[in-house]
């Protein structure tokens, strides 16, 4: 499990990795099969994006029977907490953009 | 160099750039190049000015706090319940200039302004967004 906040961000930045996430959140555990009735997207797509939520901790699963339930880890937005790492990279990033600008300007 | 340390609780990066100190000054005091390479804003270098600097995915307030022509540039910086001060400071070297940026203000309580924000979390992501992709 990789839960740095750039790993979280890029895995909620697809909307409808998102919107799966979000429904876990409010509608609690579900299936494969009602996920999907909601998604838009194919099954496979659904269970794909769900690995890639469980692989950032923000979804669990657990076996009951012959199918799998999953929900919403809310613990698994505690990395979004550090505040501080996230800004590290805003600035590394505006110092980069900064140095291309003073590259472009005249003296 | 980014150094993040739970003493001072600051984001501090530093960088070597060959370029004069007043150069690096006019790209980080005039509007329409502060918008090149941070946000869109309506900074003026005046002690006191209130602005915001504004992206996609929202808006930071800030006030200016000090103002030292080609030396140093301080402000407030409040966006989603954190309240930080950044710090510019300029230092000639034989080369060009060391820059300097200090985010200062992380308080160990910053977890309640992230609980506010989980609150409302599906706004505050989907503003993330945007954010992540400059970043990446």
């Amino acid at each position: 499990m990789d839960a740095r906040p750039d790993v979280l961000f890029k895995t909620l930045s697809d909307p409808t990795r998102r919107a799966i996430f979000e429904r876990l959140t409010r509608d609690g555990e579900l299936t494969v099969h009602a996920i999907t009735r909601h998604a838009g997207v194919s099954q496979p797509a659904v269970s794909k994006h769900l690995g890639v939520l469980k692989g950032s901790g923000l979804v669990r699963d657990r076996r009951d029977g012959r199918e799998t339930r999953y929900s919403a880890d809310p613990q698994g937005l505690a990395p979004l907490a550090d505040w501080m790492k996230f800004y590290g990279r805003f600035w590394l990033d505006r110092f980069d953009q900064l140095e291309s600008l003073l590259n472009r300007m005249d003296q | 160099m980014i150094e993040t340390t739970a003493a001072t609780r600051s984001v501090i990066i530093e960088r070597e750039l060959p370029h004069k100190p007043e150069k690096i000054w006019r790209a980080l005091t005039q509007g329409h190049l502060i918008a090149e390479w941070l946000m869109q804003n309506d900074f003026q270098p005046a002690v006191g000015h209130r602005f915001k600097l504004r992206a996609d995915w929202g808006a930071v307030d800030c006030r200016v706090i000090e103002v030292e022509p080609h030396r140093a540039l301080s402000y407030s910086w409040e966006a989603y319940g954190l309240e930080t001060i950044i710090t510019w400071t300029l230092t000639p070297t034989s080369t060009g200039t060391n820059l300097r940026m200090e985010q200062s203000g992380f308080r160990p309580d910053q977890a309640q302004a992230y609980h506010g924000a989980r609150a409302g979390w599906q706004k505050f992501l989907a503003q993330f967004e945007r954010v992540v992709g400059g970043l990446s």
